[in-house]
C-alpha cells in the first residue's frame, strides 16, 4: 500500500507517495523524472542506478525508498552543487569535474554506463582526491562498462583528480 | 501520441514541486514532415537537408546514433560540402515519417554506405545555394567563396548567407548525385577529430535515452517468460497461469495471447513485481544439447554444405613440407547490452507508432506491421538511443512484445526488459565449429589451405511474435544470411595462398539457442582458429610470427595495418615459444590479422597466464585498423579501444551456458564480462588514408585482437587453446594435457 514519504534528493525535499518497498530507482525515474540514475540490472550487479546517499555510493534499484527517508541523496543531476558543498566554497560548477574530464578525453561510448561511472569516481576524488590508478580500478570494479571503455575512464578519473589538485592550490 | 513526460500522476504517487520542464521530445523543423508514412522521396534534396533562416542546416540521416558516434562523423561530411561549421549543423533522430531510408544501420556502414548520399547530398544543396547567391549578388559562381554558410563575392564586401537565400523553404532540387565534391586536399572538417556531439549531454544526464521516454496515459508493462530460453523454434508453453498468485497488487493486469504472456501496471514497480510473482507452469521438457553435448550436435549435424571460394587444388596440403592442422570450438556470446531494451507501443484500431531502438527503422516497422496486420503506411517507428547494443540484441523483441501489450491493453504500453528477458532471451551470436588445414613450402610460402566452418543461421523469428503464434519455420531465417558464412577475408584472406577452399557447412537452425549477428560476426571465431594455424607453421619453420605473416602478405593495406600493430608494440624478432619459463606465472606475446567484411585488422597481444590457477590476464592490446580515409579519427580511435577491450573480455570470459531444458546466462553474474581490474592497456592505431574510400570500423579489429591473444597464450605456454573463452578451468585442462 501506497504510504506518504518525505525523500531529499538534490538538495530539495519530495513528499512522495508510494509502497515503502518501492526500489529508489522507480521513484527517481518516474516520480521525480530524474534521467541520471537508470535501470541496468534491478540486482547491483551493474552500477547503471548507483546514487550517492550522505556521500555514499549505493544502487538504487535494490535500495527500498523507505530506507532514504532522513539521508540526503544525491544524484547525477545534483552532483555539481554537491560538489560546491564539499569544497565549502564558490558558486557550484556546471559540471563536476569528473564530468568535464569525460567530456575532454572523449570517454564514452554509448554512455548508458556513465551515470554510475560518473558516481562512483566522484565519491572516489570525495575520499581520496588522488587516487593511483590501483586505487582508481579497485573502486571501480563493482561498475560494467559493455562498450569497453574502461581506459578512458582511468584516464579521465586521473584528469579530473589533477584538475581538482590546482584548484585546491 | 505525443512525446513528453507525463507530470501528472504515475501509479498514484503525488508529486510535489516537480519543476516544468521543457518538452524534451519537441522535433523542431522535423515537424511539417512527419505528416506523410515515409520513406521521404532519396531522389529530392530536401529529404536530405533543410537550411533554416538561422543559416544553420539540418541533415536527415538513415543511419542511427549508437554510441559510435557516427552522427557526428555523417555531420562533419555534411559540414565540409556546405561550409558550414559543426555548430550550424544538426541531425534529426530516425523516424519512418521523416528520415530517409538507407538501410539498417549494420556492418559498420555508416561512412562508407551513408557518406556518399550525405555528401553528395550536401555538394548539391551547396550547388543550388551557389547559383541563387550568384543570382542575388550579381555576381559568377566562380566569384563566390563561402565560410560558415556566409556567401561572399571575391574581392568585393557583398555577401549573404545561406538562411537568407532559402531560410526554411524547400529546394524542390531532384537530387542528380552529380554535383562536384570537395578532393580531399581541401578538407577541413572531414579528417579532424571533431569532439562528438552527443557527448555532453549524455555526461550531465540530459540525453534522452529510450530507456527515458514516456507518454501520457501509458502503462508499465513486463514479459513474463521463463528464465532463459529454450531451443528455437520449440517455443516455452504455458502449462498454466495462476493470476489469483497476484492478487495482492490489485494494479497489475495478466495479458496472453498464445504462449505470449506479460503483465502491465499504471506503476512500474507494480508490473516488475507482479511479473516476478506470478504463478506460471511450463513446459519444461529438453529440446537443447546443453553446453556439454553442443559441439558433438554441431559435428553429427546433417549440415548442407556450401562452397565460398576455391581456387587451385588443396591436395597441395599433404604434399607440402610444412603442414598443419586444428579444429577448434567457440561458444555462444550475448550482445548483453549494459540496459536492458526497451520500447513504447501505442496501438490503435488502425495505426500504431512505436518508439524503439532498432538498428534499422524501416525494417522494424515492416515486421510491426506484419505482426499488426496493418500496412505498413499505418505504422510509425521512431528511434532513440538505448545502450550500447553491438548488433541483433532484443531491441526487436521489445518492441513487437510492446506492440503486443499495447493491442491487448488498449493503451499505450512502455515496456522495459528485466535483465534476464535481455540476457536469457537474446539472440546470441552463433557458437562455432571450425576445422583449418594449412600448409607451406620448404622456403616459408604458404601453398594451400583449406577451412571447413560449422555454424547455424541467424534466427529470423522474434521471440514474441514466435510464442503469440507466428511459427519460426513460417517466417525464416533473416534476410542477411549471407553474411553469416565462412569470411574469407578472415580465413586466409589475408595471406598470398594458390591453393585455397573454404566450406561453409550451414546448420538447421531449429534445436539451437537463437541466434543473430554479433559485433563482427563469427570472425573471433574464425581468426581463432586460423590465424593459429598460420601461427604454428611460423613456429613450425622456426620463424618469426611476424616476418611469416610479411613474407606472405596479400597486399600493402594489410601489410600495413600488421606492421603498424608490430610497431606500435615495438615488437621484437623471436619464434613463438622460443622462451618457455618453469615459472608459475609466464608471459607471452601474440599478434594476428583479421577483420570482418571490409577495413584491414591487426594486433598484438601482451598476456600473463597463471599456470597453477590457470588465470589468464591480457596486459596490453595493440590494435590498428586501416579503414581508408578516417573521416573522424577520434571516433576510430574510440571504436579500436572499445574492440579491443570487448574482444578481451570475449577471449577470456563470456560464454552462454545451457541446459537441455533452457538458458543459464541470465545476469552478470551467470554471464561475467571483463571489469576494470583486469582491463588490459590498450593501444589503439588509425591507418589514415585520406584518398581511399572510407570503410568501417566499429568491429574490424576484434578477429585480429582475438588472434593475437590465442598466439600469446602459445608463446607463453606453448600450448594452443581449442576453444574459447580461456577461463581458468579450461586453461588447466589445456596445460594439464600438454
Amino acid at each position: 500500500m501506497a504510504s506518504e514519504l518525505k525523500i531529499k534528493v538534490n538538495e530539495k525535499t519530495w513528499r512522495i507517495a508510494a509502497a515503502p518497498d518501492t526500489p529508489l530507482l522507480y521513484i527517481l525515474t518516474n516520480e521525480l523524472q530524474l534521467q541520471g540514475p537508470r535501470f541496468g540490472c534491478g540486482l547491483a550487479q551493474c552500477g547503471s542506478c548507483s546514487v550517492l546517499m550522505n556521500g555514499v555510493e549505493i544502487r538504487s534499484c535494490v535500495t527500498p525508498v523507505s530506507e532514504v527517508q532522513g539521508k540526503s541523496v544525491i544524484t547525477l543531476e545534483g552532483l555539481p552543487v554537491w560538489y560546491a558543498g564539499q569544497r565549502r566554497h564558490g558558486p557550484a560548477p556546471e559540471l563536476h569535474p569528473v564530468q568535464q574530464a569525460m567530456i575532454d578525453v572523449q570517454a564514452l561510448q554509448c554512455g548508458y554506463c556513465y551515470n554510475g561511472m560518473i558516481i562512483k569516481s566522484a565519491e572516489l576524488l570525495s575520499k581520496t582526491p588522488e587516487p593511483t590508478e590501483d586505487q582508481i580500478r579497485s573502486h571501480m570494479n563493482g561498475h560494467l562498462c559493455r562498450c569497453g571503455t574502461y581506459p578512458r575512464i582511468i584516464q579521465a578519473v586521473q584528469r579530473a583528480s589533477q584538475r581538482m589538485a590546482e584548484v585546491r592550490k | 501520441m505525443t512525446l513528453r513526460r507525463d507530470f501528472l500522476k504515475t501509479g498514484g504517487a503525488l508529486v510535489v514541486g516537480f519543476p516544468l520542464r521543457e518538452s524534451l521530445f519537441a522535433q523542431p523543423s522535423a515537424a511539417a514532415r512527419g505528416t506523410l508514412a515515409g520513406p521521404p522521396d532519396p531522389k529530392q534534396v530536401d529529404t536530405w537537408l533543410a537550411i533554416h533562416s538561422d543559416n544553420t542546416a539540418t541533415v536527415y540521416i538513415g543511419f542511427a546514433e549508437l554510441g559510435q558516434g557516427n552522427s557526428t562523423a555523417l555531420l562533419q561530411m555534411a559540414a565540409e560540402e556546405l561550409d558550414l561549421d559543426m555548430s550550424q549543423i544538426k541531425t534529426v533522430r530516425l523516424d519512418t515519417n521523416v528520415t530517409p531510408n538507407q538501410g539498417g544501420t549494420y556492418s559498420s556502414a555508416s561512412i562508407q554506405r551513408g557518406g556518399p548520399q550525405v555528401r553528395q547530398a550536401a555538394a548539391e544543396a551547396r550547388a543550388a545555394l551557389l547559383k541563387m547567391a550568384a543570382a542575388k549578388l550579381d555576381a559568377p559562381v566562380s566569384l563566390l567563396t563561402v565560410s560558415q554558410g556566409v556567401v561572399s563575392v571575391k574581392g568585393s564586401s557583398r555577401s549573404v548567407t545561406y538562411g537568407a537565400l532559402v531560410g526554411d523553404k524547400r529546394f524542390n532540387l531532384p537530387f542528380s548525385g552529380s554535383a562536384r565534391v570537395k578532393p580531399p586536399s581541401e578538407y577541413k572538417v572531414v579528417g579532424a577529430a571533431i569532439p562528438r556531439n552527443d557527448i555532453p549531454d549524455k555526461v550531465s544526464g540530459t540525453y534522452v535515452y529510450m530507456q527515458h521516454v514516456r507518454v501520457p496515459g501509458m502503462l508499465h508493462g513486463r514479459v513474463v517468460r521463463p528464465r532463459g530460453q529454450r531451443a528455437y523454434g520449440a517455443g516455452a508453453k504455458i502449462l498454466a497461469v495462476d493470476e489469483a498468485s497476484i492478487r495482492n497488487i490489485p494494479g497489475a493486469r495478466v495479458l496472453r495471447k498464445a504462449d505470449f504472456l506479460g503483465v502491465v501496471a499504471e506503476n512500474e514497480w507494480d508490473a516488475v513485481r507482479a511479473a516476478q510473482q506470478l504463478k506460471v507452469t511450463w513446459d519444461n521438457a529438453p529440446t537443447l544439447p546443453g553446453n556439454t553435448g553442443l559441439y558433438e550436435q554441431m559435428h553429427a549435424a546433417k549440415a548442407e554444405e556450401q562452397i565460398v571460394t576455391t581456387r587451385g587444388d588443396v591436395a597441395a596440403l599433404s604434399s607440402a613440407a610444412h603442414a598443419v592442422s586444428l579444429t577448434c570450438h567457440a561458444p555462444y556470446q550475448s550482445h548483453a547490452p549494459f540496459g536492458p531494451n526497451c520500447a513504447i507501443a501505442d496501438v490503435k484500431p488502425d495505426s500504431a507508432l512505436i518508439v524503439c531502438s532498432t538498428q534499422d527503422v524501416y525494417g522494424t516497422r515492416g515486421t510491426l506491421a506484419r505482426l499488426l496486420g496493418l500496412p505498413v503506411e499505418k505504422v510509425r517507428v521512431q528511434y532513440y538511443e538505448g545502450s550500447g547494443t553491438y548488433g541483433h540484441s532484443c531491441y526487436d523483441d521489445v518492441a513487437q512484445a510492446a506492440t503486443l501489450l499495447s493491442k491487448l491493453a488498449a493503451k499505450p504500453v512502455r515496456l522495459q526488459f528485466m535483465r534476464w528477458d535481455e540476457h536469457g532471451w537474446d539472440n546470441y551470436g552463433p557458437a562455432h565449429v571450425g576445422e583449418v588445414r594449412a600448409a607451406a613450402d620448404a622456403d616459408g610460402k604458404l601453398v594451400a589451405y583449406e577451412y571447413h566452418g560449422w555454424q547455424h543461421n541467424w534466427s529470423g523469428t522474434e521471440t514474441s511474435a514466435q510464442l503469440a503464434g507466428a511459427p519460426a519455420a513460417e517466417w525464416g531465417f533473416g534476410p542477411a544470411q549471407g553474411v553469416q558464412g565462412v569470411n574469407p577475408r578472415t580465413c586466409g584472406g589475408m595471406y598470398k595462398i594458390p591453393n585455397l577452399r573454404l566450406v561453409n557447412h550451414k546448420l538447421p537452425g531449429m534445436g539451437y539457442l537463437k541466434g543473430a549477428w554479433l559485433r563482427s560476426p563469427l570472425d573471433l571465431a574464425f581468426a581463432f582458429t586460423s590465424e593459429q594455424a598460420i601461427d604454428q607453421l611460423a613456429y613450425e619453420l622456426s620463424m618469426d610470427p611476424h616476418e611469416f605473416r610479411r613474407n606472405n602478405i596479400a597486399d600493402e593495406r594489410w601489410q600495413g595495418v600488421l606492421d603498424a600493430a608490430a610497431k606500435a608494440a615495438n615488437w621484437s624478432h623471436h619464434r613463438a615459444a622460443s622462451n618457455l619459463s618453469k615459472d608459475k606465472v609466464v608471459t607471452g606475446r601474440g599478434i594476428g590479422l583479421g577483420t570482418h567484411l571490409q577495413s584491414w585488422g591487426g594486433a598484438v597481444a601482451d598476456i600473463e597466464v597463471n599456470k597453477e590457477t590457470g588465470r589468464v590476464a591480457v596486459k596490453h592490446l595493440y590494435g590498428a585498423i586501416d579503414a581508408g580515409l578516417a573521416v573522424n579519427p577520434g571516433n576510430v580511435e574510440s571504436q579500436i579501444i572499445g574492440q579491443l577491450v570487448q574482444t578481451a573480455s570475449r577471449m577470456l570470459h563470456e560464454e552462454v551456458t545451457f541446459s537441455t531444458t533452457g538458458v543459464t546466462s541470465v545476469d552478470w553474474t551467470s554471464y561475467p564480462i571483463l571489469r576494470f581490474e583486469e582491463c588490459p592497456a590498450v593501444t589503439p592505431v588509425v591507418v589514415q588514408r585520406l584518398t581511399e574510400q572510407p570503410s568501417g570500423a566499429g568491429e574490424e579489429v576484434m578477429a585480429a585482437a582475438a588472434a593475437a591473444i590465442a598466439n600469446a597464450f602459445f608463446d607463453a605456454t606453448g600450448v594452443r587453446m581449442h576453444e574459447f573463452p580461456l577461463t581458468p578451468k579450461r586453461v588447466l585442462a589445456a596445460l594439464s594435457h600438454a
